[in-house]
């Protein structure tokens, strides 16, 4: 009877509060220079130690620059002082710090999998909304708020009310150059962006199954777009065979310990969920949004849409005023100023290999910038490997060290007003590339083979 | 420890948008310090100040009957986006203690709760009511209740909320209380599931 998502919570809760919620045991705490500084010193303020700091991590990926040659000195006004205080905080609190210059340094939801810290089955929280990506390898994984941070550290558990579960199912095949980021942007556009709201998420069905473990991650990073609190998929063999021998996984008689522990982390064939939404994945196009919200995405063949009556049509007309577009309008051809490649929900190897298949040897259109960056400093290494970098910057890439750089905008870089940027990352709010700048998101090769064009058009 | 909440009595001013966001509460570039303090002066700043930073006379919290408002009335998924908590530390800063919509962004509720806002939940239409009323609105927490006029609406809000809310509780310290209970579960996990527990 219970599902993937009944077995990971049942396994975690330690008691029951008197008002009804659970203290749930938290197997992994991610912190980022954005809040880590101030959740530890808030902690530290407070008199309190870090419970088993072995099992906190943290990162420096949302302020630092992913400018070459970049240090402590960022272009966020103020920005050095994050890096530098989050650097002491951890040290004193004797968290591993994936530092500026460290191998390991990326963006927390790259990083983490990548090292093996998250594993099917543990529950892990970080500060950061993008968490949810996690719960691709069959965890429980979520965006929780820096005083909710604090109290993970301090106890190693989580106070919280039961969610709501939904299972999404994508049945059958995609079409060829279909993608997860599209399979998210649908599930959204259809359902909209409060679609997922409290529930607890799992993905499943033949077109998941079939995913790789990177594309998974894609899936479940824009599970918070659809307002869920978390988004997750059973681990099966991919899953296991992806995860075994990285440096934190376990090894030798722990793996095989483990690896039975994990066999029975899926829903039962009767398993009962709150709430189903069923998606043939055949009908599935390359998607791209056209408005200010993931909900505001449509079929790239598709035009800007006529209001339909969910929301409001103030909300419709302001997200068009905004984006600078009119019902009716072909997106497809809209001439772009800017394109952008990153994030955690596609800056992955398997990302950037696509965009790069893309490329191949042509150039990026006259007065577009296009700039690269990969989600880890792990990645960037197995791409230039490849002599991917140079592939890029032939086209005409910037080529970056790795961050969020201008996934989103902290006060430093950023495209400009007005400027209209198509984009591999999870949100395209009102100037969440800068003060004014129009986003479109979608998948990597989209946004490369629009590079290309100086139009938006799929690859 | 936050401020407890009880009851409230205010004017509430409409921002009655879906989907605001916690960029638009507080954006990014506002938050200059690694602190949780001085993030009043950046609330809605994309639309309480115009380019020169000088005051936009045509949002809500500009106009002189909200400008001492503890009451935001809001649209569906408030408080969706990044998970800042300085959209909250922002909003208790200027002086709101309570945002009622449709419905909130989990992650922003919990913090909510945890920064002394109360985040009620109404539906669309009675907000609408609410906004329409003259004067300022009640609400009584323990009771459970939102006061316009001789309008009285009832609300749902969940007993650990309600709890921490009124009691300005610090969930760490309710927590610590269960310390044995979790040091006991803890002992058994590392049997049933040693790998969990890196560095041995
Ligand atoms: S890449 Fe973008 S969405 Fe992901 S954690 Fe960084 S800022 Fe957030």
């Amino acid at each position: 009877m219970p599902s993937l998502f009944d077995k990971l919570w049942d396994r975690h809760v330690i008691a029951t509060t008197p008002g009804g919620a659970a203290i749930i045991a938290i197997d992994r705490i991610f912190l980022h220079e954005r809040t880590g500084a101030a959740a530890l010193a808030s902690l530290a303020a407070a008199g309190r130690n870090v419970a088993d700091p072995a099992r906190a991590f943290a990162a420096m990926d949302h302020i630092v620059d992913t400018l070459p040659g970049r240090g402590d000195a960022t272009t966020m006004p103020g920005g050095t002082a994050f890096i530098t205080e989050t650097r002491a905080a951890c040290a004193a609190a004797g968290i591993t710090l994936f530092d500026i210059g460290h191998p390991d340094q990326g963006i927390v939801h790259v990083v983490s999998p990548e090292l093996g810290l998250v594993l099917p089955g543990l529950t892990l929280v970080a500060p950061d909304s993008h968490t949810c990506t996690q719960g691709a390898v069959g965890a429980l994984a979520w965006g929780i708020g820096s005083t909710e941070a604090e109290h993970a550290l301090a106890t190693g558990t989580l106070r919280l009310n039961r969610p709501r579960t939904m299972r999404v199912v994508f049945d059958g095949v995609l079409a060829p150059g279909v993608t997860p980021k599209d399979m998210a942007l649908a599930l959204i556009a259809a359902h909209g962006a409060a679609g997922g709201q409290g529930h607890a998420i799992e993905f499943a069905g033949s077109a998941v199954t079939a995913l790789a473990m990177e594309g998974r991650m894609t899936l479940c990073n824009m599970a918070t777009e659809f307002a869920a609190f978390s988004g997750f998929i059973a681990p099966d063999a991919v899953t296991f065979e992806w995860i075994k021998g990285r440096r934190y996984a376990p090894q030798g008689a722990l793996w095989d310990a483990a690896l039975a522990d994990w066999q029975d982390l899926a829903s039962d064939a009767d398993a009962v969920f709150d709430r189903e939404i069923r998606i043939d994945a055949a009908s599935i196009a390359p998607m791209i949004s056209w408005g200010t919200s993931p909900a505001q995405s449509v079929a790239i063949i598709g035009g800007v849409p006529a209001f339909a009556g969910s929301g409001s049509r103030a909300a419709h007309d302001k997200a068009l005023a905004y984006m600078g577009l009119a019902e009716g309008q072909s997106l497809a051809g809209l001439a772009i100023d800017a394109a952008f490649i990153g994030s955690c929900t596609n800056s992955r190897l398997s990302d950037l290999e696509r965009a790069a298949a893309v490329i191949a040897g042509r150039r990026v259109a006259p007065g577009v910038r296009a700039i690269v960056v990969p989600g880890s400093s792990a990645v960037k290494r197995a791409a230039e490997a490849q002599g991917l970098d140079r592939l890029f910057t032939d086209a005409g890439f910037e080529w970056r060290e790795s961050g969020c750089s201008m996934c989103f905008f902290a006060g430093g870089e950023s495209f400009g007003a007005g400027q209209r940027v198509i984009s591999s990352t999870n949100r395209n709010f009102e100037s969440r590339q800068g003060p004014g700048t129009r986003t479109h998101i979608a998948s990597p090769e989209t946004v490369a083979a629009s590079a290309i064009a100086g139009r938006i058009c799929a690859a | 420890m936050s401020t407890p909440f009880t009851t409230l009595t205010s004017v509430a001013a409409p921002l009655i948008e879906d989907n605001i966001d916690t960029d638009i509460i507080i954006p990014s570039r506002e938050m200059k310090s690694t602190g949780k303090t001085g993030l009043a002066a950046g609330l809605f700043a994309g639309r309480r100040y115009t380019q020169g930073r000088s005051e936009n006379p045509d949002f809500v919290l500009n106009q002189s009957a909200y400008r001492a408002a503890a009451i935001l009335l809001a649209g569906d998924n408030f408080g969706c986006g990044s998970s800042r908590e300085h959209a909250v530390w922002a909003l208790a800063e200027h002086g709101i203690r309570a945002v009622i919509a449709p419905s909130f962004s989990p992650i922003f509720a919990g913090n909510a709760v945890r920064g002394g806002v109360l985040p009620l939940v109404l539906p669309r239409a009675t907000i609408a009511a609410l906004a329409a009323s003259e004067g300022a609105i009640s609400i009584d927490l323990p009771a459970q209740t939102v006061t316009a006029g001789a309008r009285v609406a009832d609300f749902n809000i969940d007993a650990e909320a309600k709890a921490m809310l009124i009691g300005g509780l610090d969930a760490i310290d309710l927590t610590l209380q269960a310390a044995d209970r979790i040091a006991d579960w803890q002992r058994v996990d590392r049997q049933r599931r040693p790998w969990v527990y890196l560095g041995g």
